[in-house]
């Protein structure tokens, strides 16, 4: 006997509801999940290297897990700032999923961390769709990656609740059109906050920081558009009507 | 490409629902996609295909909705499609108070399967 059954469940739950037990757990130890995504070049690791640094100047607690395909070498220049950090390698997978962080902060995320900052993988696209249980997402782009690039990853973006323009020394020998990278974002994720900074020259030093330590403290944080969507399906015309009840043939 | 890793989690949630209900087939799986999901429905079409493979999934159909964004202004409750890339900010207004209709769907909508025969009841039982 062939039977429909509506099962009406998200692609995803098991990973959000990962996610929503990482956020609990970790909330209730008062850390807060900054999660920093970006294309592979875009200067996280560098501006992550700063806000480390600055955040054990002014003894704020901090860690750092770097996820990478190959190479321990992101959690060699992040441990410069005496913070405790971790490489994770995905052995060639695209992005983190929550199931996969468990494990790796089990017995190693000091008790006392107030903010923990995972560099995903370098990749615009994949890491986009997998809640980390994060409390800030920060999407960043390099003046070098070009003004559409909101526009080119309109996922990556349109979730973000903050934006980090990176490489800002370089803006002008690049002909980066600040105005238009802003107009960008907006039409994908009106209201973000959009924050410039160099780690060479250290504009915008701390922005990071300050951000994530206020959302820790209960400070609002940016609701992109794109989560907004009410969960009721929309539009009811592309519902088959033979999959909303159970039938049976 | 993070499809494989979709197809690998819609087939662990309708094997175990099969198991669940001691089916022993699944003929088809219907999903809804939306435009802003950020999945490319043919990379996922293909990728279930494989994840399928030695599961009671094994040859089933994969049917693949997709569902256009649509978003609609708050204060002047304009609705509009948004588009790829979309255009969250209101045409009409220019307002930034928007809301998502529809277009972030990545949902298992339903599942066609085959039940093992029951024992029928015999004159005797009735």
């Amino acid at each position: 006997m062939c039977r429909v059954v509506d099962l009406q469940q998200a692609v995803l739950a098991k990973n959000d509801a990962c996610a929503r037990l990482l956020r609990e757990d970790l909330a209730a130890r008062g850390t807060a999940v900054v999660n920093l995504l970006s294309s592979p070049g875009s200067g996280k690791t560098a501006l992550l290297e700063r806000e480390l640094t600055l955040a054990r100047r002014r003894g704020i607690p901090v860690a750092a897990l770097t996820a990478d395909l190959a190479t321990e070498n992101d959690a060699t220049r992040l441990a410069r700032s005496g913070a405790p950090v971790k490489q994770v390698l995905t052995d060639g997978l695209c992005h983190l999923e929550a199931g996969m962080l468990g494990g790796h902060l089990d017995g190693w995320l000091p008790q006392e961390t107030r903010l923990l900052f995972i560099e995903n993988v370098g990749n615009l696209v994949c890491p986009a769709s997998y809640d980390l249980g994060e409390t800030l997402r920060v999407v960043l782009a390099s003046v070098t990656e070009g003004e559409d690039k909101p526009l080119k990853y309109p996922t990556a973006f349109g979730l973000a609740h903050l934006v980090v323009v990176t490489k800002t020394d370089i803006a002008a020998a690049v002909g980066f059109d600040e105005a238009a990278f802003r107009a960008h974002v907006e039409q994908i994720n009106p209201g973000v906050e959009i924050v410039c900074t160099s780690a060479r020259r250290g504009e915008g030093d701390g922005a990071l920081l300050d951000r994530a330590l206020a959302a820790l403290d209960g400070a609002p944080v940016h609701v992109p558009v794109m989560t907004q969507q009410h969960s009721h399906p929309e539009p009811a015309s592309v519902l088959d009507p033979n999959s909303l009840v159970q039938s049976q043939s | 490409m993070h499809e494989m890793s979709l197809a690998l989690a819609v087939v662990d949630q309708i094997d175990g629902a099969a198991r669940f209900e001691r089916a022993t087939a699944v003929s088809s799986v219907r999903l809804q996609v939306g435009e802003l999901a950020g999945v490319v429905p043919d990379a996922l079409a293909f990728s279930f295909e494989l994840a399928c493979a030695e599961t009671v999934l094994e040859g089933a159909e994969l049917i693949i909705e997709q569902v256009a964004a649509r978003a609609r202004c708050r204060p002047c409750t304009r609705t509009w499609e948004t588009g790829m890339p979309p255009r969250l900010t209101c045409p009409g207004c220019g307002g930034a108070d928007t809301e998502l209709l529809s277009g972030r769907e990545l949902q298992i909508v339903s599942v066609s399967w085959h039940d093992a025969p029951r024992p029928q009841p015999t004159h005797q039982e009735r």
